[in-house]
């Protein structure tokens, strides 16, 4: 299928993304069991000949699949974090996004 | 505004996600959701409490391990997966939680949580209906009359599927731009509800999860025969809001965000039925001397 690509080009962009999610947590992504049961996979899936191969193509749908997966998931995280996810804003800092300042009652306001 | 329609959004998934949230009310009270002050407040995330994530092979299949303790699904049933391919990426995700365990980024978990557990108690007769209720309305057959440039888009895109779907199943499916939407003969619908018998109960639930995120059972039936990738069926299913943001641009915390989201549940979906259908077989070649 046209669309999927070259195989190697999914393959380094799953490597990237194990890279990614190891982040800073010590160890090489390769270490990692996932990434080398994909390497053993691309590795035992290559052909010679350039005949379509019906497991190759299953292959490289599903780590494709699992490419978007986890490069969606990141993406997603990162917006999430970035936007979503911290709960209604207190009435403060609400105000505070328009720029004004809520009144303050030196006194108290009467009912506490 | 936005994390209350961000509840709503959740809530279309009902069975999925309560269940997802069930793991952790379970185990922790006091994370219950009545407790928080903010009616929107999310709830606080549970700390990483394991070191090491390995799978290892047990009666029932393959298990995923979190340092010495065995992972359970919410109804406290051993966590078990039919295929060693799942079960690795399940652990990826288990492994790939930082300081905190997030649930709304583990698809896959949470699929396989559905299957084992069936929260919703249905038969698998009973989830093919369900899918089969979205053919009526599939979002690729509802067309608009205007405006020109939606119109022709739609039919450059959607019409080469329809004909593919038509062709490969052999069935009559048609567009229409009424509210009634087209009518869909009934032959159509029993090879549609054939075909998905033949899936075991575990892919059915996928299939019905990637049915509810595309909003078309068409567009899914793409993607299990792997005529579409996940990118392409997305981009399918969010046409009108493609054309939309083409027109009025893009807006990163509601357009991007759902996007994303919309892709990984996909593509957890699509994932998750090939992985529980395949039978690995490996076939060596004869050595020739």
């Amino acid at each position: 299928m046209a669309l999927l690509g070259s195989p190697l080009r999914t393959f380094r962009g799953l490597a990237r993304e194990f890279r990614l999610a190891q982040g800073g947590a010590g160890g090489s992504f390769r270490d990692v069991p996932a990434y080398r049961y994909l390497r053993e996979a691309f590795r035992a899936h290559r052909v010679t000949s350039e005949k379509l191969c019906r497991a190759q193509h299953d292959l490289h749908f599903q780590a494709a699949t699992y490419l978007c997966l986890l490069r969606s998931v990141r993406k997603h995280l990162t917006l999430h974090k970035e936007y979503h996810g911290k709960g209604d804003r207190t009435a403060e800092q609400v105000a505070g996004l328009v720029g004004l300042k809520l009144p303050q009652q030196p006194g108290g306001k009467g009912w506490e | 505004m936005w994390s209350g329609w961000f509840q709503c959004r959740w809530v279309l998934q009902p069975c999925v996600v309560q269940h997802l949230r069930a793991t952790f009310v379970l185990r922790c009270p006091a994370f219950s959701p009545g407790a928080s002050k903010r009616l929107y407040t999310p709830q606080a995330e549970r700390k990483r409490f394991y070191q090491n994530v390995t799978i290892s092979q047990g009666e029932g299949g393959f298990e995923i391990n979190l340092d010495h303790r065995k992972l359970k699904t919410p109804q406290a049933k051993l966590f078990t997966v039919p295929s060693e391919t799942l079960a690795l990426a399940v652990a990826t995700e288990w492994d790939s939680q930082r300081d905190t365990i997030k649930p709304y980024t583990m698809h896959l978990t949470t699929l396989c949580n559905t299957a084992l557990d069936n929260p919703s108690q249905r038969t698998k007769d009973q989830i093919i209906r369900a899918a089969l209720k979205f053919l009526e309305t599939d979002t690729i057959c509802y067309r608009v009359e205007e405006p020109p440039a939606l119109v022709e888009l739609q039919k450059n895109e959607w019409d080469p599927i329809i004909e593919w779907a038509e062709k490969r199943y052999n069935v009559v499916i048609g567009s229409s731009t009424s509210i009634m939407g087209p009518s869909i003969p009934q032959s159509t619908k029993d090879i549609f509800i054939s075909h998905l018998a033949s899936y075991n109960t575990w892919a059915l639930q996928g299939i019905e999860y990637m049915i509810t995120q595309l909003k078309s059972l068409i567009l899914s039936m793409g993607l299990l025969d792997k005529h579409l990738t996940v990118e392409h069926a997305v981009l399918l299913s969010r046409l009108e809001e493609e054309y939309q943001i083409q027109r009025w641009g893009n807006v990163e915390w509601a357009h991007d965000y759902d996007l994303h989201e919309m892709r990984s549940r996909t593509a957890a979906a699509t994932l998750f039925v090939h992985l529980c259908t395949e039978s690995a077989t490996v076939k060596h070649k004869l050595l020739q001397d």
